[in-house]
């Protein structure tokens, strides 16, 4: 702006009033022109985008438009679509998975105990409430409240017989009541969920689990007056003897006499008969929520300042992120019960599930660490200074800010959880990808079909895989209070 | 480090095992290291009675014994009458031809999506979301299987590509067309690819039954030599710039310093490709792929290609636009910029992620069982396995070596971060 | 402030009692011969430049950081590798840090009652009102249920002081508590600390507001290479500095 000293002197008086920009500018062209054609490289590449674009639609979608939804068969599918739209015509059959539907659900599972899995997804949902909205009364009512119809419905919908739709509607109105008038209770629930699902799912005497969780409350009880006295870790120490000593001296001989005098049971379902997305859920479902508290203690001692809880930890992090998950898996097939003591035999599946945890909690442990390398060393001082002792310092300051600082981390590994519980296949068991989808494939009726389920599992896992991560996104989002 | 020079109080109490800093620690390593001994010993016991009960010994001899099976894909010579071992290092070997060419081909993949999909371009940017989010969230077990199904199930068979003569009278055109004009047929059986064929070759020998190949290594060595040489040449010309200024004009020598000798090289070779051609039921020459390989490679790239994207694009966006912004200002060109202030800054925060994406690539090879592709997870995991009964030892010899490769690749991520952790100062 | 002087009175109970205390970091030797004795009541300022041991020796006092040689006696109780005794002496000290260290995860008020609740056993209604009051005192009770993150550093550093008050310690450390803030916020944190020091609290902080130092102190320190060089009454450590390094430091200090 060269000023020439000829220019004169200018006063504004009016006010320009706003104008619209050049017709270039505005509008859907302006969109267009600096979204897809700003330049010749961005040109090329819209041009080639609608190119991609065109035989993606071209092939598929005749495919998905010509899509049969009720046959018996491959064959039959193929004539409905020539009949429909003449020679050559392709088209989805959808059939198979209307068909197919409760396999690929529950697998093998008897189609009369159909109730118990369904019961226990529910009764996860209502342990869910107090995890999300501890305390809260609105939030868990409605939710527990939700469950309750959703499940009563879905029970129905499956042909339940009337005592047991009965007895699971009775139970949810209770747990409905419980959210209503003493909403903290509810983490009971969440707390004895794991034995419960365990009981619904496999069945057998319902002593076994009561069994077990004496043995957990006798362990917790130790623990506690142990603690006032000796510190957490020893305590813990002689909380783990008095359970151990539990479920190897008595357990067995007390749960049998319970049994003996009142049979209450569940008919027991194998762990073969397992199966589809039910088989995906349970796996998943228990590696996760049992890998995150073992992926803290993890890191916890990978930070610690004892060298040998330290190199511990270090050792077992390391080695099970080094191996590849189809290896674990083989190891529990085949390595576990070499392990344990001889002419024991127990289930195939809590077997991986086991196995799938250890793993999992090695990629937690790992995740956490970062979240705690994250934290400013001022917030560890300032608890000391205060007065906070190791474990409460723990519980109070650190971990909640590392976790939430780990939530993207922590959420995607439990997408990459959920997405490996289709290896399970490899040892045999009948998940939902390629045990079902085998399974149908080698039926005769739908020899040939090959798009159609995988395209319907990849769906379904991708619904959930995808909405996790957008939820975790949005806690994200939700949870940041720190507006550094 | 807590040593006390103050005389400590005299006598000594129990409770100061628990309640003082100087032996706490000490108590309660000394407590897990009795828990880990006491879970050790008693696992120990176990196997051992187990392994009475059925008879086992622990023992790698079988390593030695004939295998007695067949691998279909094979690097290094093998028949059935071979051993155990060679076996395995056959698997081994399929391990990493295909971990390799995945690593490849997904990162090319994966920095094209990357860059894409911060484009300014609207329908492109999309596209590449959706491509990510589709391929990202669903199993990679799925896009295997899945990919080795349409294979082996959409191509036509080799005699379908076949061209008679009342179809050339007809004018019709045959069901299966071969691809890349002509070099390329996917039938479905597998794919056969033109392969590199020397008329004179240098020879070569064998060093415990690993054939070493002169002509492979002579043009190893002729490229490693152009590279070295080129950096000797940027280097002077640097030098040159820093003394004067002036950069000299390099490109074309590069160029030239590049791809000149190994091209007389393999001139003088007599290099040339075979391509593969029907000849009764099936194609001959060229390399022929299982669909096992191809199907695994595919998987495996478009399925690492997402995570490799996302390290990319998240690399980039850690670079604030300030930094380039900056660059701008002080004169720079938009290349000359992204070459010596985006990309040395964006690369320390894109590699590492990369890198473990490598080391899940080498670990997911194992998926490749799920189609029968016999990687080391399929011979010595696998068919070995099951021969022989020695699921002790077998597995726990998997485990070593993919532990060995796991900790091989972090070991070149540690040396990678340091570099870069040294820039930093 | 000059009639704040007068109203502060010194005990002659010993509140902490330094004797030849040594510390090393490794090899190097970060403290050298400290003895100090602070009263009750009293109000110390140490300065000195960066890298003397200053923060090194206050954080000492609570066992932020361990020493090697030497004795320790906060409030009668020795500082040794006893745990108890550790989590006695940090309920009865408190401390105000360079960079507040608020906890960013909880409100201001769960920053104030964490401490209480959880080390003192205090229910939490009780803990709550205790809260109320030290927040009406720092003058920022309408803050309560904001996040650290949405306060300025002056209010953040006054919660910090809170913080430490709720657990009514009877003695307080500052780590260069106004260090980190901004010109204006100085003044605000500084009034609070003076107010402290009115009603008697026995105070050591770590501190370069030589102005701070006049008008509260009863004592100056000055720390270099990890040793005391020399400590004196305020009037007359500024106006009659005995050694070449206090000089030196002083007219680096208040010379602009």
């Amino acid at each position: 702006m060269p000023a020439t000293p000829t220019e004169p002197a200018f006063v504004r008086r009016e006010m320009l009033a706003q104008k619209l920009p050049p017709v270039s500018e505005r509008g859907a062209i302006k969109w267009l022109r600096e979204n897809l054609f700003s330049g010749p490289m961005n040109s090329t590449l819209t041009v080639l985008g609608l190119i991609a674009v065109y035989y993606l639609l071209r092939g598929f979608y005749p495919w998905l438009s010509n899509s049969v939804w009720n046959a018996e068969s491959y064959r039959e599918c193929r004539d409905i679509v020539i009949a429909q739209s003449g020679e050559g015509a392709t088209g989805a059959c959808w059939a198979m998975v209307r068909v197919r539907w409760n396999q690929f659900l529950f697998g093998l599972y008897p189609v009369q105990e159909y109730w118990r899995p369904v019961t226990a997804f529910g009764l996860m949902l209502v342990a869910l409430a107090p995890v999300l909205y501890y305390g809260l009364r609105r939030p868990n009512v409605r939710m527990v409240g939700a469950v309750t119809v959703a499940l009563v419905l879905a029970l129905w919908g499956l042909g339940t017989d009337t005592s047991h739709l009965l007895v699971c509607t009775a139970i949810m109105l209770a747990l409905t009541a419980v959210a209503w008038l003493a909403p903290k209770r509810l983490v009971w629930l969440t707390l004895l969920f794991p034995l419960i699902a365990y009981f619904l799912l496999w069945g057998g005497s319902v002593w076994g689990p009561v069994g077990v969780l004496i043995g957990i409350g006798l362990g917790a009880g130790a623990w506690w007056f142990a603690q006032r006295s000796f510190g957490v870790v020893v305590a813990a120490a002689i909380g783990l003897a008095v359970a151990v000593l539990w479920w190897l001296v008595l357990h067995t001989a007390i749960t049998s006499a319970l049994y003996a005098v009142m049979p209450l049971e569940l008919p027991y379902v194998r762990s073969d008969d397992f199966g589809g997305f039910l088989l995906a859920f349970v796996i998943g479902i228990a590696a996760i929520t049992a890998s995150l508290p073992i992926g803290i203690l993890l890191a916890l001692g990978r930070q610690s300042d004892m060298f040998l809880v330290k190199t511990l930890s270090v050792g077992f992090i390391e080695f099970f992120r080094g191996v590849p998950l189809i290896t674990v898996l083989f190891s529990a097939n085949f390595l576990l019960l070499y392990f344990l003591p001889p002419r024991t035999n127990f289930d195939l599946i809590v077997r991986v599930i086991i196995v799938v945890i250890i793993f999992a909690s090695a990629y937690i442990a790992e995740v956490i660490r970062g979240g705690l390398a994250a934290l400013p060393r001022g917030q560890y001082e300032a608890a000391d200074a205060l007065g906070l002792d190791y474990w409460q310092a723990q519980r109070l300051i650190i971990m909640p800010q590392a976790l939430k600082i780990s939530i993207p981390g922590i959420v995607s590994s439990f997408i990459g959880l959920f997405k490996d519980t289709t290896l399970v296949a490899l040892v045999g068991l009948m998940d939902p990808l390629q045990g079902v989808t085998k399974i149908v494939r080698a039926d005769t009726a739908w020899k040939g079909i090959y798009w159609e389920p995988y395209i319907f599992v990849g769906g379904i896992f991708f619904i959930v895989c995808f909405g996790m991560s957008r939820y975790s996104m949005y806690l994200e989002g939700k949870l940041k209070t720190d507006h550094r | 480090m807590t040593i006390a020079f103050d005389a400590p109080k005299p006598g000594f109490r129990p409770s100061q095992l628990i309640y003082d800093t100087r032996y706490r620690s000490y108590t309660i390593q000394v407590i897990v290291l009795l828990l880990v001994f006491a879970v050790l010993i008693w696992l120990l016991n176990n196997t051992i009675q187990n392994l009475a009960e059925r008879d086992k010994d622990i023992n790698f001899g079988f390593l030695f014994n004939r295998a007695g099976y067949d691998i279909g894909q094979q690097l290094i010579p093998y028949t059935n009458d071979s051993t155990h071992l060679r076996a395995l290092f056959v698997g081994l070997l399929n391990t990493l031809v295909v971990a390799f060419f995945a690593c490849i081909f997904a990162t090319l993949l994966g920095v094209t999506v990357g860059i894409l999909r911060l484009s300014k371009n609207w329908l492109v940017s999309r596209l590449m979301t959706v491509y990510v989010e589709v391929f990202r969230n669903v199993p990679l077990l799925l896009w295997i299987i899945l990919a080795f199904v349409v294979l082996g199930e959409t191509r036509p068979g080799p005699k379908e590509f076949k061209v008679t003569d009342e179809m050339v009278a007809a004018g019709q055109q045959p069901v299966g067309s071969m691809w890349f004009w002509d070099s390329v047929a996917v039938t479905n059986r597998g794919t056969n690819i033109p392969a590199p064929l020397l008329d004179r070759p240098l020879g070569g020998f064998e060093i415990l039954g690993v054939p070493i190949n002169f002509s492979v290594l002579a043009t190893l060595a002729v490229i490693f030599g152009s590279i070295w040489v080129n950096r000797v040449l940027v280097a002077r010309a640097r030098a040159v710039q820093e003394a004067t200024g002036d950069r000299p004009t390099t490109w074309w020598k590069s160029l030239l310093i590049l791809f000149v000798p190994v091209i007389a090289l393999l001139v003088a070779l007599g290099f040339h490709l075979e391509y593969p051609a029907l000849k009764g039921f099936n194609f001959q020459g060229g390399i022929n792929l299982a669909h096992s390989f191809t199907a695994l490679l595919i998987a495996l790239t478009v399925y690492s290609g997402t995570y490799i994207a996302e390290s990319v694009r998240a690399g980039i966006l850690a670079i604030s636009r300030g930094q380039s912004e900056a660059a701008f200002a002080l004169g720079l060109r938009p290349g000359r910029t992204m070459n010596l202030v985006i990309l040395p800054q964006a690369l320390r925060v894109i590699v590492p992620p990369m890198i473990s994406q490598y080391l899940n690539i080498t670990k997911n090879t194992t998926l490749g069982m799920a189609i029968s592709y016999l990687d080391l997870k399929g011979t010595l995991g696998g068919i070995t396995l099951n021969q022989t009964g020695r699921e002790l030892e077998c597995m726990l010899l998997m485990m070593m070596i993919y532990l060995t490769l796991s900790l091989m690749i972090s070991a070149v991520m540690n040396v990678y971060n340091r570099s870069v952790k040294l820039k930093e100062r | 402030m000059a009639d704040a002087q007068k109203k502060m009175t010194v005990s002659d109970e010993v509140a902490i009692q330094i004797t030849g205390m040594n510390k090393w970091y490794g090899t190097f030797h970060v403290l050298r011969d400290i003895n100090m004795t602070v009263m009750r009541g009293e109000r110390i300022v140490i300065c000195g430049p960066s890298g003397s041991g200053k923060s090194t020796l206050i954080r000492c006092v609570n066992r932020l950081e361990e020493h090697q040689q030497g004795q320790i006696i906060v409030d009668g109780t020795e500082l040794t590798s006893d745990l108890k005794n550790i989590d006695k002496v940090r309920s009865e000290v408190g401390m105000v840090f360079q960079h507040f260290n608020l906890f960013p995860h909880l409100t201001i008020l769960e920053n104030l009652t964490l401490a209480p609740i959880w080390v003192r056993k205090v229910p939490k209604k009780e803990a709550e009102e205790t809260a109320m009051y030290f927040l009406h005192k720092v003058k920022i009770p309408e803050q309560a249920l904001k996040y650290p993150g949405q306060l300025s550093g002056g209010q953040q550093q006054r919660v910090a002081i809170a913080r430490s008050l709720c657990m009514k310690p009877r003695i307080m450390l500052f780590d260069e508590p106004t260090s980190a803030l901004d010109p204006e916020m100085i003044k605000e944190v500084l009034d609070t600390m003076i107010q402290l020091a009115e009603e008697g609290m026995t105070m050591i902080c770590v501190t370069h507001e030589m102005g701070f130092a006049q008008a509260v102190a009863n004592r100056v320190i000055f720390m270099d290479q990890g040793q005391i060089v020399e400590q004196n009454a305020p009037k007359e450590f500024f106006s009659n500095p005995q050694s070449d390094r206090t000089k030196l430091f002083l007219s680096q200090i208040l010379g602009h």
